[in-house]
């Protein structure tokens, strides 16, 4: 199956991209800050917030992740088909 | 372990085929300052910093190798519809002679990556600040090629990349002062 790289596939890639730099941003602040009760909860809210932008981005697209760590049920070795990042 | 996310940290499109913009970039790729110097640095240096640090250093290890990714797309995107003759005026025909359109960890200059451009002192203040060091090299670098391209898709993609080196700098420091604070509190007992 090969996927439209259309408008709405771009949208959705950079709406996980933003949540994605809230993320590794709050990750490597609470690396130093461990006991920031805000961040922590600002975390939290986002990885909630992902869990189901990636569930769409998965289910309409392409897994983001191999040897099983995508949340969806395989048909068919999508892994192989779809571009690569660099190819997007 | 590790494991790959297929999606890019943040958009990289490029508005030409620029050989010349792609030989300078691989100062980011395989240079001493560079991206693949940033991540073994770190991911090295990890296993014998204190361990209120070696978060930071397995975080920002990591983030590097999707950052060595995104140079290599710039680098990719950048001459995948060049001519050989087009890599030879962009000065990339003794690379071309040796790789083809492969990529390589070499520097602008076309030498190769080497480790003697990173260190490990088993010392946490002098690897904290040799890592505080690169990232503000890599800052540097990151403006030199920005003002070195009027692609404005290509500035977009380097000027996070910039960015990001400023962050990480800041948590290093952050951490400097955890240990230093760590070390003071050692004193009382």
């Amino acid at each position: 199956m090969s996927i439209q790289l259309d408008e709405a596939y771009y949208s959705l890639l950079h709406e996980l991209q933003a949540i994605d730099f809230v993320l590794v941003e709050l990750q490597l602040y609470l690396d130093t800050h461990p006991n920031d009760a805000a961040a922590l909860q600002q975390f939290n809210q986002f990885v909630e917030l992902r869990k189901r932008v990636v569930h769409h981005y998965e289910t309409t697209y392409e897994p983001l992740l191999q040897f099983g760590r995508s949340n969806m049920p395989v048909s068919s070795w999508q892994w192989i088909e779809a571009p690569w990042p660099w190819q997007v | 372990m590790w494991i790959y996310e297929k999606k890019l940290q943040y958009p990289v499109r490029v508005s030409k085929c620029d050989p010349m913009m792609a030989k300078l970039l691989m100062e980011q790729y395989g240079g001493a300052d560079g991206e693949l110097a940033a991540a073994l640095r770190y991911l090295n240096q990890r296993y014998t910093i204190p361990d209120k640090v070696i978060g930071l250093l397995t975080d920002i290890g990591t983030e590097e190798f999707a950052h060595l990714e995104m140079i290599a797309t710039m680098i990719y995107k950048l001459t995948k519809d060049a001519t050989p003759d087009q890599l030879k005026a962009a000065g990339l025909g003794p690379h071309f002679a040796a790789h083809d359109s492969a990529l390589f960890y070499t520097n602008a200059n076309g030498v190769p990556w080497t480790a003697s451009y990173i260190q490990a002192k088993g010392d946490p203040i002098a690897d904290l600040y040799e890592d505080i060091a690169a990232e503000e090299k890599a800052r540097a670098t990151y403006q030199w090629l920005i003002d070195l391209t009027d692609d404005v898709d290509l500035q977009d993609s380097l000027k996070f990349l910039r960015e990001r080196e400023v962050v990480h700098s800041l948590r290093f420091r952050e951490a400097v002062e955890i240990l230093k604070e760590k070390q003071s509190e050692k004193r009382f007992y």
